[in-house]
């Protein structure tokens, strides 16, 4: 069972990227894992957090984690569990 | 990697809206940026896409055209300049020159987001009468259009109780 403490399978780093294209790799990447695999994105577009979190909604994915590391630039950790 | 029909399925029990159809009727870049943005994310939100290019959009499905878009800078109040210069010989060109150089350094070029498009299962429709009245005949048309339609067949889609249309 994934928790907060899960070691992803597999890292994204989308770093330097804006809207839309790291929403659009990721939709890419997590079809590549499998499902209850954990996914790693690293993002420093300022929209990431709701953009991802809509996504997820929309996908039915689950975010398991987020974390801000402080910049500049703010990088935003996230850590996604592929549903089906 | 098109969209799983059940992908699609899934998106619409959740109640939301399902496809999404934008009419592209400028041809510049800032009006072409933000309809192909929406267009790659949508299959990544689980929808489908329909774009339908009407006046100068449809310029931008044409062999030439594509490799040619240009940012009015006439009449365009959000660019760095004092907006009477914009009337400036060269002004088109400058500005086009200065937010290519700047958006291409994020975003896939206009060729390439219609590539984008396209390899996530949208499609793209040019609309028939402005090919009539623009002298466009389907030999100048990009090889990535799917179908010549007209205001019949959009209405049709926009009708659609599951389906976003925008315009811009």
């Amino acid at each position: 069972m994934a928790t907060s403490l899960s070691k992803p399978d597999r890292t994204l780093d989308q770093r330097g990227l804006l809207c839309p294209l790291p929403v659009i790799n990721v939709n890419k990447a997590i079809q590549e894992i499998s499902s209850g695999q954990v996914l790693e994105v690293l993002a420093t577009d300022p929209g990431s957090k709701p953009d991802f979190d809509a996504w997820s909604k929309s996908r039915g994915h689950r975010i398991i984690s987020v974390v801000e590391e402080q910049g500049p630039p703010k990088v935003y950790r996230f850590l996604i569990q592929r549903s089906k | 990697m098109v969209l799983a029909a059940e992908q699609v399925q899934e998106a619409a029990k959740q109640g939301f809206k399902k496809k999404l159809v934008i009419v592209v009727s400028k041809g510049t870049i800032d009006m072409l940026y933000p309809a192909f943005v929406l267009a790659t994310t949508a299959p990544a939100m689980g929808m489908e896409v329909d774009l339908y290019f009407t006046f100068w959009g449809l310029k931008v499905l044409t062999k030439k055209g594509v490799k040619s878009v240009k940012i009015g800078s006439v009449g365009n109040p959000g660019l760095p300049l004092p907006n009477l210069m914009g009337i400036l010989p060269g002004m088109t060109a400058m500005a086009t020159n200065m937010m290519k150089k700047r958006i291409e350094k994020y975003w896939p070029s206009v060729p390439n987001m219609i590539k984008m498009v396209k390899e996530s299962g949208g499609r793209i429709h040019a609309c028939s009468p402005t090919m009539g009245f623009m002298g466009v005949e389907e030999k100048d048309l990009i090889p990535e259009v799917d179908g010549i339609v007209g205001a019949s067949t959009f209405l049709r889609w926009a009708s659609d109780p599951e389906t976003v249309t925008l315009f811009i």
